[in-house]
């Protein structure tokens, strides 16, 4: 007999293995449920399996607290019920011998406080307080409610047009989208139970690609007949233009404001050309605009004394105000405002109108961790800088940017430096020479991630002749426009409805509400100031489903992992702003597409929710 | 035409229909429960599941389209397993206390169980209760729920009264009234829709048998049965007679075999409704200017209701005339209480109607103007069925007989209440009689009728240019409300009644799986009175005796007193 022996794996282990791999997936892959109390009680079922069974707090406790939100849920408890679940999870959560127990009962608690009301609902009245059902997620989560499998019916289908005209029934910019979307619409996709979410936006960028040019209107079709009302749009971004383009179709005679030269707003002045080319940028504009009586006026600032937003109220019968978030944000350290420090908006903005700056053999830093910072750091590579550093107060895990666009700068050559808090910019003939920055560790968790604190080091100096500061951007000029703002966050603050309180006709959408956010949440933003400007000005046009959607065909489902795009070798791509992703080939839009769950026609979808007809 | 085989049968069938629709064309039986074609297609309860050959999981026949080269087994073992199992799941949460439900014999979750050979049980029970006012007109029996969404659906699209929603979630899922609320103060017709689509007997009207019962037993009652137009329809189809067999005459014995004193028509007071309303509306006429137009027929109390909760700013445009139903009440307990020489309350009088609405409608309380209650019970005909079943009346056997007279003498006008566009084609005969003195062609106005939805037609009378509406279905009288409201629609006359098709399609009538027979007994009813000689309701001469001997004249003091109501006053539901 040996003292120790390699143990391999059983059959048992692998079974177990793989279905723990399972249910990770299925834990991540679907919505939690609908009923908070459902969703504690199934998991103290899982917790109560893990228990080693030795102290008591945990392997009685957690089978107690299963049983007594049970009770609430079959309608058998009351308000003592929800007390005594509290204080039974406090005293596990207090008593329990190690994290098994503790942290399970951690969890009830943090249920039974979060979603007080819900637990309440169900000791007072047996039910919960959460309406709503099990939507179509891919719909649900995206912010303009883009009819997702029906799209990828028809691109299955090799109805590419008709694909891109069902999208424009939510979101006039699939073009746009099919390249910068951050697509939250494949975060809960069903798909992920059985492998992996589908390739949603891949998807769409085949549509866009093989579609050729789709305008607004087949023969036949045009917007509804004028209705003779104006209305006004500050700001020519997504979400103004979504807006003007509905509205457009609706009969309105529609005005876009727009303070720079050209229309876009962060789609041309925040994203570089590699990512969204200027020439599709262009076209879908231009096609847009032709949706209705449509006119633009670049370069005219509203608000101020030259045209106040008063004025401008006035002479519209309404107004969306859509203006983004510009800013920067400065880092408040010495040597700042050295030559060759700039925002990023700064950076990117000039790239938009084609000036593009030369980086040749510049060592650039970029201060930051989001999507911003790695355009920035990427379009350094393409300016020919020598070396580009992104530096970053926290670790990878916290950084905001998608994880393909952190991969895709380091693979251009970008390094990041991870765990650097910006100290000073070193400055000689008010040139920047150098970022100090000041090490961090990683330490405890605040508002859900580890924060970053100073760790007892000496600071470090990076050689820098460019240093680029994306750190956020925040909201411009609607101080001088005179509208209410949320006094926490600097954003404008509107009814559910976008409308602002007390000053009716003028709504506000985007980023100006919101803060920095996604381009499909201004375009959502967009859609919903259509339909509320349409319904303020007493009209009720409904946008209507242009297409018909094809039946699913009944076929296996084997797993089948996701097909991802290809890009541009590394190589090739640093030396040019062209597109960086080659569009997926038929054969793979086939098998990718075949992998929809078609949840618009199974599932909950088949009875409500599956499919919106009109808006 | 795609080539398919089921259970290796080659098959040409349509392009575009679902496997359960080829199936039924080569009369190929699938089970199915949720299924309602057009309206529930949703594959929830998965017992019409079928094998495609080639495909690992099965696929719900109801909403899976054939394809060419289909090759479908709608038997194989992988499928009477799931089906069977998914019937057992069912019954787990099924209260199966089948002889004591009023569906046992015409319920499709027993059948199928049955065809099944179900026979043992192997699940655990979890039966829900859910509390209920069981004095409301409409029951609904949680135990018995398969939550197949039926009734929701037929609620929503047809009716578009959103009684009915999918509560709680998760394994939890029920259906209940939206938004929590109780079914006495939600926006419920009561027009019992929801009731003839349900596949099991979890939901039923409110069994008033006993009280009839009970009555019979006082043996103090003088015992009057009237009968609703369309009720003639339908009666025999569940005590196995042809239509045929089940004529009016032999309904009047099985009622005087149950133990009824007298059996009237209620076609009588249709014609005597048609009397006060074409009246009415004669003297809108005339005062054109003064009168807010259309007047709306009054005589379906789920449309009343409708009316009163959805648009009560139209309230006032009903007709002021009662139903057939309550002016017979007042008639019997008045006029027939005279002529037997009782007081009123020696009359018990039990009203057999095609619908639920009128349970609520006896309640009403300024309904009552004869001095006792008008109308002491109302049965649908599906309670009337199980009277008749109760005391062995066995029907087939019966000889017809007459109704009683005077109350039992009807016109055609009278006969065609009972279907979409009768009461206003009966209402045109007997209004361009008032008008011109002349009775025109009793089939001039037979253009209203339509089976669609909404017919819309213009004449004239004594050249006065008139637009009528007809309308039927709770979904198509909201569509017209708000035109009417918008004042997009003008219309001088409308007829709505709540149930698709009128009370031929009525939420009390028998519940026949997956077929709608509103169409056929509406023309039936639509028949009966083409072969009669007496068509218009002024000629009906029990009509013109009542005038003569206790009425007077329509709209005359008598007549407002018994035969007319103020429909503001009626009170939604009371409970008690």
């Amino acid at each position: 007999m040996s003292r120790l022996v390699i143990r391999p794996e059983t059959e048992i282990q692998a079974t177990a293995n793989s279905l723990h791999a399972d249910l990770e997936r299925r834990v991540t892959g679907a919505p939690p449920g609908l009923c908070p109390l459902d969703l504690a009680s199934s998991y103290l079922k899982v917790y109560s399996a893990q228990t080693c069974g030795k102290c008591v707090p945990c392997r009685v406790g957690l089978r107690q607290l299963e049983k007594l939100i049970d009770d609430l849920i079959e309608g058998r408890g009351d308000l003592k019920t929800v007390d005594l679940i509290e204080r039974t999870a406090e005293s596990i959560y207090h008593s329990a011998d190690c994290a098994i127990g503790y942290e399970a009962a951690n969890m009830v608690l943090k249920g039974v406080r979060g979603f007080r009301e819900d637990y309440i609902a169900h000791a007072t009245k047996g039910h919960c307080l959460a309406e709503g059902f099990q939507a179509v997620p891919c719909v649900s989560l995206c912010p303009a409610h883009v009819d997702v499998p029906g799209y990828i019916a028809l691109i299955n289908a090799g109805r590419q047009a008709d694909a891109v005209r069902l999208i424009r029934k939510d979101n006039p910019f699939p073009s746009v989208c099919a390249m910068v979307c951050e697509h939250p619409c494949e975060n809960k996709c069903r798909r992920g139970l059985v492998d992996d979410a589908l390739n949603i936006r891949a998807l769409k960028l085949y549509a866009v690609t093989n579609s050729g040019h789709v305008p607004v209107y087949r023969e036949g079709e045009s917007a509804a007949p004028a209705t003779g009302k104006k209305i006004a749009i500050v700001g020519g971004g997504p979400s103004g233009i979504s807006a003007a383009y509905y509205l457009g179709m609706m009969g309105h005679s529609v005005e876009i404001f727009e303070q720079r030269k050209q229309l876009g707003g962060m789609l041309r002045y925040g994203i570089p050309a590699y990512r969204l080319p200027r020439e599709i940028l262009d076209e879908e504009i231009n096609t847009l605009l032709t949706a209705g009586d449509i006119k633009v006026h670049t370069e005219t600032i509203i608000g101020g004394d030259s045209y106040p937003l008063a004025k401008l109220r006035s002479e519209f019968d309404a107004v969306y105000i859509a203006i983004g978030a510009h800013t920067d944000k400065s880092l408040r350290i010495p040597g700042e405002d050295a030559e060759g420090v700039m925002s990023a908006v700064t950076l990117l903005r000039k790239i938009g109108d084609d000036n593009y700056p030369d980086f040749t053999g510049k060592k650039v830093v970029v201060i930051g961790g989001g999507n911003v910072a790695m355009d920035c750091a990427r379009s350094s590579m393409r300016l020919h800088a020598d070396r580009v550093v992104i530096a970053y107060r926290r670790r990878r895990e916290e950084m905001t940017a998608l994880p393909e666009e952190v991969m895709a700068a380091e693979a251009e050559g970008c390094e990041l430096f991870e765990l650097v808090a910006p100290q000073k910019v070193e400055v000689e003939n008010d040139k920047a020479k150098a970022l100090w920055v000041q090490p961090q560790m990683i330490s405890f968790v605040k508002d859900g991630r580890p924060s970053p604190k100073p760790a007892s080091t000496e600071p470090v100096r990076i050689e820098a002749d460019i240093i680029v500061v994306a750190i956020g951007q925040g909201i411009e000029s609607y101080n001088f426009m005179n509208v209410p703002v949320n006094t926490r966050s600097g954003t404008i603050k509107t009814l559910d409805s976008e409308e602002l309180e007390n000053m009716p006709g003028i709504f506000s959408g985007g980023d100006c509400v919101t803060g920095p956010a996604t381009v499909i949440s201004a375009i959502g933003a967009g859609k919903i100031a259509a339909a509320n400007i349409d319904e303020y000005l007493g009209f009720n046009h409904p946008i209507n489903i242009p297409v018909d959607i094809p039946e699913p065909v009944p076929h296996n489902r084997p797993a089948c992992g996701r097909v991802k795009l290809r890009e541009r070798s590394v190589d090739d791509r640093v030396k040019d702003f062209s597109l960086v992703e080659e569009s997926m080939t038929q054969e793979e839009m086939e098998q990718e597409t075949n992998r929809c769950l078609r949840c618009d026609r199974y599932g909950f979808g088949t009875f409500r929710g599956g499919r919106e007809l009109r808006w | 035409m795609v080539n398919i085989k089921i259970n290796g049968t080659a098959l040409q069938v349509p392009e575009n229909i679902t496997i359960l629709e080829a199936a039924k064309m080569h009369n190929i039986n699938i089970p199915h429960l949720c299924y309602l074609k057009d309206l529930n297609e949703i594959g929830a309860c998965r017992v019409c599941v079928a094998e495609i050959v080639g495909l690992d999981r099965l696929v719900a026949s109801c909403n899976t389209k054939v394809l060419e080269g289909m090759e479908i087994r709608t038997n194989s073992p992988k499928v009477r397993q799931a089906r069977k199992i998914n019937i057992e799941l069912l019954l787990s949460q099924h209260s199966a206390r089948c002889p004591e439900c009023a569906r046992s014999g015409n319920c499709e979750l027993q059948s199928i169980a049955n065809n099944l050979g179900i026979t043992e049980f192997p699940y655990h029970e979890d039966i829900k209760h859910l509390d209920w006012d069981q004095e409301f007109p409409l029951i609904r029996k949680d135990e018995k729920c398969i939550k197949c969404m039926r009734c929701v659906q037929v609620c929503e699209k047809v009716q578009q009264m959103n009684v009915w929603d999918v509560a709680k979630s998760g394994s939890q899922t029920l259906v209940d009234c939206r938004g929590g609320k109780d079914i006495t103060e939600i926006n419920c017709t009561v027009c019992g829709q929801c009731i003839t689509h349900c596949p099991v007997g979890a939901l039923v009207e409110r069994d008033d048998t006993q009280k009839v019962r009970d009555a019979f037993a006082d043996g103090d009652k003088i015992m009057i049965a009237s009968v609703a137009p369309a009720v003639r329809t339908s009666w025999g189809e569940q005590l196995g007679l042809t239509h045929d067999e089940a004529t009016a005459t032999r309904l009047a014995s099985a009622l005087r075999a149950v133990g009824f004193d007298y059996v009237f028509d209620t076609d009588f007071s249709a014609d005597l409704t048609i009397m006060e309303e074409a009246s009415e509306f004669v003297e809108k006429l005339k005062n054109a200017k003064r009168e807010k137009f259309p007047m709306f027929t009054s005589c379906c109390p789920g449309w009343i209701r409708f009316i009163k909760m959805e648009f009560p700013d139209l309230v006032p445009q009903l007709s002021s005339a009662k139903s057939p139903q309550q002016m017979f009440g007042a008639i019997i307990k008045s006029w027939y209480a005279q002529i037997l020489g009782v007081t009123p309350d020696k009359i018990y009088h039990v009203s057999f109607m095609p619908c639920t609405a009128k349970k609520y409608e006896c309640d009403v309380e300024c309904m009552n103007s004869s001095g006792a209650r008008d109308v002491d019970a109302v049965l649908t005909v599906r309670e009337m069925d199980r009277l008749i079943r109760s005391e062995g009346v066995n029907v087939k056997d019966l000889q017809d007989s007459e109704f009683d007279k005077p109350l039992g003498t009807a016109s055609g006008a009278g006969h065609i209440f009972g279907t979409t566009g009768g009461v206003m084609e009966a209402a045109l005969r007997t209004a361009y009689n008032l008008v011109t003195g002349k009775n025109p062609d009793p089939d001039a106005f037979n253009y209203v009728r339509d089976y669609n939805g909404l017919k819309e037609v213009e004449f004239e009378i004594a050249g006065a240019k008139l637009k009528i509406a007809v309308v039927h279905g709770l979904g198509n009288i909201r569509k017209l409300c708000e035109e009417i409201q918008s004042g997009r629609v003008h219309y001088d006359f409308v007829e709505c009644m709540a149930c698709p098709t009128g009370c031929a399609g009525g939420g009390g009538q028998p519940i026949h799986e997956g077929e709608e027979l509103g169409e056929g007994r509406g023309k039936i009813l639509l028949d009966m009175d083409k072969k009669m000689t007496l068509r218009f309701s002024h000629e009906n001469p029990s009509i013109i005796q009542c005038y003569k001997e206790y009425l007077g004249k329509p709209l005359g003091e008598k007549s407002h007193h018994l035969l007319h109501t103020d429909q503001s006053k009626w009170e939604l539901w009371k409970s008690k």
